[in-house]
């Protein structure tokens, strides 16, 4: 065994991208797939406390979160969740690219889910000062008209922490894409390698899951209240 | 086994898929359904797509039997997560009474 791997080493040319402690690409690519997920995991439960959090208040206050959530653009988060979703069908582009080896496809969709991710973050920036000229950033300076502003402000509080979490999330996205889009550019992916384009595309779809939940929960779910 | 491609029609039909379950979602919740009606299609919807977006945008359906098992887990796990603590907060109010009569 020991001799076979030393033989293999120095005989066989291997890929440059190939680690030492691989027997193959594959096997490598199949461990990057599975840390990846495994780090998923962790941000699963991450923003599941979140989502338990919700659960509870809103099945204490259910009237109280419907009204407050009427204080939130529901034309702006669809426009969010149509503009994300799109990324992720780029993203998901971007991968299929890396893997048949078109180099200038690949980049044009990276950057595309790129310009995409900022759309959105630019988007939530809009809504965000809505909601700080409204008074509605839980605080001192907290104001809210409706009854139960106590409440309310749970609500508030919910919805800062989960979409702030969120577009963090999207921040550091937009961080990884631009060094996927400069190493692409440099030429480093190929059929044979390309986990980091896969591996990154699984963080991406997974933070458009994450808002595939956030929006009718905090958007959607006083719609039918009040019209 | 190697690396399987998923062919551009695949993403583009789930992507079809989502955008009709996402106009769906806000479509619905403009109606007043009775009792938990609402939230109830507003969760399944959204449970639909997060799956489609796992099993073809995340490749799980056809990634290998480990990613698969790993995958199930952590989604159990959060299962257990939210319906243990919601069995807590739901079924509190119905011991209190009792609770009281013992006393």
């Amino acid at each position: 065994m020991a001799q076979s791997e030393a033989t293999a080493q120095h005989s066989v040319v291997h890929h440059p991208a190939l680690a030492h402690h691989f027997e193959n690409l594959e096997q490598q690519r199949e461990a990057s797939t599975l840390g990846m997920w495994i780090f998923l995991i962790t941000e699963i439960m991450f923003f599941g406390g979140l989502f338990l959090a919700y659960s509870i208040y809103r099945s204490w206050y259910p009237q109280v979160f419907a009204e407050a959530s009427h204080h939130l653009d529901i034309v702006l988060g669809g426009i969010n969740t149509v503009v994300l979703i799109t990324s992720s069908l780029t993203m998901a582009l971007a991968v299929y690219y890396s893997q048949v080896g078109n180099q200038r496809k690949l980049i044009l969709f990276l950057v595309l889910t790129l310009l995409l991710g900022l759309t959105f973050l630019g988007i939530k920036v809009v809504e965000y000062s809505h909601k700080f000229h409204d008074g509605l950033i839980p605080g001192v300076h907290f104001r809210y008209d409706g009854p139960n502003p106590q409440q309310a402000q749970i609500f508030f509080w919910l919805y800062f922490a989960m979409t702030g979490l969120h577009a963090l999330h999207m921040i550091i996205g937009a961080g990884i894409l631009s060094f996927l889009i400069y190493f692409a550019w440099r030429g480093r992916y190929s059929p044979e390698y390309h986990s980091p384009v896969e591996v990154s595309g699984l963080y991406w779809h997974f933070v458009d899951i994450v808002w595939i939940f956030l929006f009718p929960l905090l958007y959607l779910v006083g719609f039918h209240v009040k019209g | 086994m190697s690396e399987h491609i998923v062919p551009k029609k695949t993403y583009y039909a789930v992507f079809g898929a989502l955008m009709v379950l996402t106009a769906l979602t806000v479509f619905v919740a403009r109606f007043d359904l009775p009792g938990i009606l609402n939230i109830t299609v507003a969760l399944t919807v959204a449970v639909i797509k997060a799956t489609l977006v796992v099993l073809y945008f995340m490749h799980v359906r056809y990634s290998s039997r480990l990613t698969q098992v790993i995958v199930a887990a952590g989604i159990f796990w959060l299962v257990i997560m939210l319906v243990l603590t919601a069995s807590d907060y739901v079924t509190r109010n119905l011991l209190a009474p009792v609770a009281r009569i013992s006393m």
